[in-house]
């Protein structure tokens, strides 16, 4: 317990030193935001069933956020300490793998919360985003998607032993991905074509999760999406476990 | 098996694909002695001493660490034993003293990080990011973190390659200090006088086997290399007056520069009453003696160097 509080706290001040990641989950969601906010405004429109195009963008960035820290931030932290030889010196340690992974779960989870609340509160302040869920139900499908991304981001994190292969692999996931499924490019004004494509990437169903949530349905409208991250989960989870090398 | 042993390993072999790193080596370690493990580049030292470590599994023998199986007991085995990889890191932008506070929290009886931070003269730099360290500060930072659980055993794989001169002497110190505390200490290195100076018993190793094992001393004597006293003359000097000095067995003058050779520990004795007794003026007076190197190139052929 002691070294697992302890390893969350320095992993979270190891997680601020690092201007790239710090970038990529806390400011690039905000400049995405200003950018496209500022060209499209947030009037109400009818292709949007009534919102405004930051309305339904919030969702999608926060889907993002999860994406990028879920996929990126993960493996990248974890092959750099595997390439490094820090892991083969906490293996000299009693240490076990399992505290380790759970203090990474922890500090990504709360930089990837605290981007999303950044962005929530731009969107508020500057654009007058509107939000018609329980702020309580989209709190439990935030947890949910980051929990199935995160362990998703594992595997990835288990198999590749460089920073350099990491960080190819996992963006050449995650830019198809992001621009495909919704998370920044609305599936609304996408072609049918695209639309049912969109299908195979797991982050399609955090968007559709999160958005449907956001304005207002329930999780019990959302089973096929829960259904798809309770599984991605369980075997990100299994996965991981069992190929996780300290060197 | 030796009550005092710290260690004892038998017939260990591990092979990496076609390779045989060790070769069949068996040796023990007693309990507060300073043990050399050296040879050159690929003799096998780092992989026996990672697989005392039970960082790396053995492929046959058996070992004993603290009388526990470095394989099966390696969380029990990593509470008491402290631990210097010859390729490690910490994060790049972890301080030193947020290192030393994380590793603190790995074991149940941690010493205090404070007084780590004094002994190793590392508070000055206590706020110093890790990537910004020499490498003499990185490796003592390295050595508190082997300390911090007050292990039984510490083991320093090649501790001062890559360090000044000046470092390497810092922390050769150090590691007398740590053994003056009663601690176990098996060490490899490739600078044979590291070893000669340090360690009380050295085990030679080339090709991954064992090719001598005893103290520097002796293994010096048992070369039966010779003793050489040099020294320079003012005036006259003649063969004649040394060869009937028991301990002679060589004479070489070259101009002024006397070169007298035996294997006798008592050659300096003889050689400077001689020297008084004629009332010779002499200067530069200065002995050679076989060192580890010597052993080395003896037993394999070769520098270790290479």
């Amino acid at each position: 317990m002691k070294s697992l509080l302890k390893l969350t706290w320095i992993e979270a001040k190891l997680f601020w030193r690092e201007p790239q990641a710090l970038f990529f989950t806390l400011i690039f969601p905000l400049l995405l935001l200003f950018v496209y906010g500022g060209i499209y405004g947030n009037k109400p429109k009818a292709v949007f069933g009534g919102f405004g195009h930051v309305d339904v963008s919030v969702p999608s960035y926060t889907a993002m956020i999860i994406a990028t820290s879920g996929l990126i931030s993960t493996s990248v932290i974890m092959a750099t300490y595997r390439e490094q030889k820090i892991l083969r010196r906490f293996k000299a340690t009693p240490l076990s793998p399992l505290i380790l992974l759970t203090a990474d779960v922890i500090v990504i989870f709360f930089m990837t919360a605290l981007g999303m609340i950044l962005l929530i509160t731009a969107a508020k302040l500057v654009f007058g985003m509107r939000f018609s869920g329980s702020a309580f139900s989209f709190a439990g499908a935030f947890v949910l998607s980051c929990l199935s991304f995160f362990s998703l981001g594992f595997i990835l994190a288990s198999l590749i032993r460089t920073a350099r292969t990491a960080q190819i692999v996992s963006m050449s996931i995650f830019f198809p991905m992001i621009l495909l499924s919704g998370a920044t490019v609305p599936l609304e004004i996408m072609p049918e074509t695209i639309r049912s494509y969109a299908k195979i990437f797991p982050l399609t169903y955090v968007v559709q999760f999160l958005k449907g949530v956001w304005f207002g349905k329930a999780w019990s409208e959302h089973l096929t999406e829960i259904l798809v991250l309770i599984v991605m989960f369980v075997i990100g989870l299994l996965i991981s476990a069992k190929t996780f090398r300290w060197d | 098996m030796d009550k005092n042993a710290a260690l004892t390993v038998e017939h260990l072999r591990k092979n990496y694909g076609s390779l045989t790193a060790v070769n069949d080596v068996s040796f023990s370690v007693q309990a507060g002695e300073i043990f050399g493990i050296v040879g050159p580049n690929g003799a096998g030292k780092t992989t026996t001493i990672e697989c005392l470590e039970g960082l790396k599994q053995p492929d046959q023998g058996h070992i004993r660490v603290l009388e526990l199986d470095p394989q099966k007991d390696r969380r029990a085995l990593n509470e008491r034993i402290g631990v210097q990889l010859q390729e490690s890191n910490i994060a790049a932008q972890i301080k030193v003293w947020e290192a030393l506070d994380l590793y603190t929290s790995f074991y149940a009886h941690p010493v205090d990080s404070g007084q780590l931070l004094i002994k190793l003269s590392l508070s000055p730099i206590r706020n110093t990011y890790y990537s910004k360290l020499s490498g003499g500060q990185k490796q003592r930072l390295f050595i508190a973190l082997s300390l911090i659980n007050n292990p039984d055993i510490v083991f320093f794989d090649e501790l001062t390659t890559g360090l000044d001169p000046q470092a390497r002497r810092l922390i050769w110190d150090l590691v007398r200090q740590v053994n003056d505390q009663g601690k176990t200490v098996v060490l490899t290195t490739h600078f044979m006088e590291e070893a000669e100076r340090l360690c009380d018993r050295v085990m030679i190793m080339d090709h991954g086997q064992i090719i001598a094992l005893d103290s520097p001393e002796k293994l010096i004597q048992n070369l039966g290399a010779e003793h050489k006293v040099i020294f320079s003359v003012k005036g006259d000097i003649q063969t004649e007056w040394f060869k009937n000095l028991a301990s002679v067995e060589n004479i070489n003058i070259f101009r002024d520069k006397v070169t007298i050779s035996g294997k006798n520990d008592r050659l300096l004795a003889d050689v400077v009453n001689l020297l008084t007794a004629r009332g010779i003026r002499h200067y530069d007076l200065h002995t050679q003696q076989p060192n580890l190197e010597d052993v080395f190139i003896a037993l394999t052929g070769k520098e270790i160097r290479n």
